[in-house]
């Protein structure tokens, strides 16, 4: 009972949050200088004066600001996330198209730097002073400092052009004409460099929390005694120390959803990776409302999914959680 | 009748030209997927509703228009196997293709170039191309009778290239909006040489080889496949590593010139004269300093074009000295040059009563368009203005409705910026001249410049049928604004094609990528 009334707490928290969040960003996008009028006519190389005139009526795009508002909210609260006015598309729909493409990227990417950031971690937490805990640190950092677009352009000249073991754009090869089974391997080819790059922000992130945690579970007492009776130091380090260690990972990897989006921009524009995040771009650069906000609600959603599966995993790793609740 | 005749003799004679150089080089093959590249999602991939260089790639495929144009601005038949013009000018006569069929199997008929005509008419954002056009007869199934209110040359170009496709009048009649039609991205029943297959926003377009094709044979290759690349890096590398085939309107200089150098790719500036854009530097003639046609000539002179050509473009672009592309039939370049001269500039500003106080004389503010490319002419435009004392305030708008809303308000002084000229000076150059559009909407005349002069020979050039009565008067025009500078022009956008040696046929005519490619072929 007492789950139950903390998680419809939450959610009704959740859905007051979201609605507030579309009603700023509507007033926000109104704010801004000129409207999707203009961009449209900037697609078309300019337009008469008349044209833009009705694009703006039937866009209602010249009605005061408030029943804009209004319009706009009364459909969402009926589920209905509206119109694209730039892509002449429902806006679930064009989501809904673009919304797999990042999932797949941002998860696969995210799945890797979690593995590798903890592998990483643990390697150089137990030589912090080892040659090879530098170099972890300085590769960590490097792919962390590195412009996300610069990686992505030298991955692509390195294993797209000098070596050609992966394809340069798009996550599909259009002339292939195959089975499942091809069609999946060639999105995994697609996939790799985007992948990487992505990867390559989230790792320094993941090996250097988990080398200081690690670091610190390991100096602690209980580690001390498992020492003592005698247990092999993989056994301490990968049973007793790791498990306590990766709590704060798992907070930060849930915290890294609702990145998902942002992260992936630049990743998804260098390798034309058909994806939310450059829908996002495209729509605040075109001022297509409907779509941000759409987007915006999509993401809300991901980050509140986040959220829950960051306290599940949590739960299975450090019973202290699962005591409270 | 005589017009007729010419021009089916030229088509003839064209043809056989074209042939014989067909034969002596290597003979087109039948075959293989055709990849080509795009800058991004068009919005719609129905052209009578929707202009652009992205809708134009695909829309010019999926759809035909009556004309099309070769690289010397030749009209050539293509839906209209010929055409006449009466002698008073207000009729244009277009005899249709009599096997041509829409992708559904239904034949091409002068109906639905008479429903065209209405709905490009109505929510093309071109007005001016078929403002004059009163009705269209359809005196049997494959003769459409275009009545005219006055004569207009411009009709030619605007019935070429994207501007007017043939759409069918059996889909889009049917009552709904054809601006939001849902057929205009799904389902496409079209009159071009290919058909639509899939349309994946962000990702693709692929289309294949229409079978019932009017022209025998074609077109060459079984499929197009248009590739959404935002990234122009990334659009280079595919080029070089062979995933691409073709990209167009590639306009950034150290790739161009990157790209040039690579073995097994060619690259040309041929086929944008038509599309026509001109990298230009607007001012507000109708208020502050700018006001004073002494004060915009100064500017010219003090803005050494010569180092955006060689530093900023890397002698990619063309030098541009009118509102006229340098590659249209139009084009006179022997107006005022403006030569680089320091000491004509000051004199200018002193003169117009600007004087010179601690190396400064007044402030103004440049809008900057955010295209890509744009912000190295615009620190040197800077640059080079603080020199003679005139302060520049830089501007750089975040993105496209920002930098609109600026000039829409005619709140700014000068303004960085690339308009296209579209085939014929009364659908793309007008625009920015004439007095009666005056901040009317994106691109429009923006400056607040108003000539009654200017206004007097455009009206006349826009009805003048004469070819060489109509070049005279956009001579005298094109000195006219060289003179008073309400833009200062400075070079053609360096857009180019870059293709591999395995295209045959790569589009060279005056739309660049904006036209059929049923002709364009694959080798081995």
């Amino acid at each position: 009972m007492d789950i139950m009334r903390v998680t419809a707490t939450r959610l009704f928290y959740a859905v007051v949050l979201l609605l507030a969040v579309l009603v700023l960003n509507f007033t926000m996008m109104h704010l801004a200088p000129g409207d999707v009028a203009d961009t449209i006519a900037q697609s078309m190389g300019g337009a008469d004066e008349e044209i833009l005139a009705r694009i703006r009526r039937d866009y209602g795009l010249d009605d005061p600001f408030l029943v804009q508002l209004a319009t706009y909210m009364g459909k969402v609260l009926r589920l209905d996330l509206g119109y694209s006015f730039y892509y002449n598309q429902p806006v679930t729909q064009l989501i809904l198209q673009r919304l797999p493409a990042t999932l797949l990227l941002v998860f696969t990417a995210q799945l890797l730097a979690l593995l590798i950031g903890v592998v990483l971690g643990v390697i150089s937490a137990r030589r912090p002073n080892g040659l090879l805990s530098h170099f972890v640190t300085f590769l960590a950092l490097f792919g962390y400092a590195a412009p996300v677009f610069w990686t992505g352009i030298l991955l692509l000249i390195a294993f797209s052009l000098k070596i050609q073991w992966f394809p340069v754009a798009g996550m599909r090869d259009v002339t292939l004409q195959g089975g499942f089974f091809e069609q999946a391997l060639d999105i995994g080819r697609h996939l790799v460099l985007p992948m990487l790059t992505l990867c390559s922000i989230f790792l320094a992130l993941y090996s250097r929390l988990c080398r200081a945690t690690m670091m610190e579970t390991l100096g602690s007492d209980y580690v001390r005694t498992a020492k003592a009776k005698g247990l092999t130091t993989r056994e301490v380090v990968y049973k007793h120390a790791l498990k306590n260690a990766l709590s704060p990972v798992i907070t930060l990897a849930g915290l890294q959803f609702s990145a998902v989006i942002s992260g992936a921009v630049l990743v998804e524009t260098v390798f034309s990776w058909p994806g939310l995040g450059t829908l996002a771009f495209q729509s605040i650069i075109a001022r297509d409302t409907p779509t941000i906000l759409g987007i915006l609600f999509f993401s809300a959603v991901m980050v509140i999914a986040g959220n829950l599966l960051t306290d599940f995993f949590l739960r299975l790793v450090d019973p202290r959680t699962r005591a409270r609740t | 009748m005589p017009i007729k005749l010419k021009h089916l003799l030229s088509a003839v004679a064209i043809s056989a030209l074209s042939i014989g150089a067909a034969l002596a080089q290597e003979t087109p093959k039948m075959g293989g997927q055709l990849v080509v590249a795009m800058t991004g999602t068009p919005r719609v991939l129905n052209p009578a509703v929707q202009s652009g260089i992205v809708t134009g790639l695909v829309g010019a495929q999926l759809f035909a228009a009556p004309l099309r144009y070769d690289e010397d601005w030749t009209p050539q038949p293509y839906l209209a196997k010929s055409w006449e013009v009466s002698d008073d000018g207000l009729k244009v006569t277009l005899y249709l293709q009599e096997n041509a069929t829409f992708h559904d199997g239904t034949p091409i008929t002068s109906e639905d170039v008479a429903f065209s005509v209405d709905v490009i008419k109505e929510f093309h954002p071109f007005k001016s191309m078929f403002a004059p056009v009163t009705s269209v007869d359809t005196p049997d199934e494959h003769t459409a009778v275009l009545n005219l209110s006055k004569p207009h040359p411009a009709l030619m170009l605007a019935m070429s290239g994207q501007l007017m496709s043939i759409i069918p009048k059996h889909i889009y009649g049917d009552g709904q909006d054809p601006k939001n039609h849902p057929r205009n991205n799904e389902d496409v029943v079209g009159s071009g040489p290919f058909k639509l297959v899939e349309f994946k926003p962000g990702e693709h377009v692929i289309m294949e080889r229409y079978d019932g094709y009017w022209e025998e044979g074609l077109p060459y290759v079984d499929r197009l496949i248009a590739r959404i690349i935002p990234d122009s890096s990334a659009r280079a590398i595919a080029l070089e590593n062979g995933e691409l085939h073709m990209s167009t309107f590639e306009a950034e200089p150290t790739l161009i010139n990157r790209l040039s150098a690579v073995d097994g790719l060619s690259v040309t500036q041929q086929g944008y004269g038509g599309i026509g854009p001109i990298d230009w530097l607007a001012m507000n003639t109708t208020a502050g300093p700018l006001k004073d046609v002494k004060v915009r000539q100064a500017i010219a002179y003090a803005i050494d074009k010569n180092f955006i050509l060689k530093a900023i473009m890397r002698g990619t672009a063309a030098e541009a000295k009118t509102g006229i592309h340098p590659d249209s039939p139009l084009y006179y370049p022997d107006v005022p040059a403006y030569e680089f001269d320091l000491d004509k500039a000051n004199a200018l500003l002193d003169e117009a009563g600007f004087p010179m106080a601690d190396g400064k004389r007044f402030d103004i503010s440049m809008e900057l368009v955010p295209f890509p490319g744009y912000k190295a002419q615009a620190e040197y435009i800077k640059q080079a203005l603080s020199k003679v004392g005139i302060m520049v305030d830089l501007q750089a708008h975040p993105d496209f409705p920002s930098w609109a809303k600026v000039m829409g308000t005619m709140d700014f002084d000068m303004s960085l910026d690339s308009v296209y000229n579209w085939g014929d000076p009364v659908i793309g150059v007008n625009r920015t001249y004439m007095s009666d559009n005056i901040a009317k909407g994106v691109w429009s005349n923006t400056q607040g410049y108003s000539n009654a002069k200017v206004d007097e020979i455009l009206g006349m050039a826009a009805t003048e049928n004469d070819p060489e009565k109509r070049k005279a008067l956009y001579k005298e025009f094109q000195e006219i604004v060289a003179n008073e500078v309400p833009i200062y022009f400075l070079n053609a956008v360096p857009m180019h094609t870059v293709y591999s040696d395995r295209v045959g046929n790569a589009p060279m005519g005056i739309w660049a990528s904006s036209s059929p490619m049923d002709k364009v072929w694959l080798k081995d």
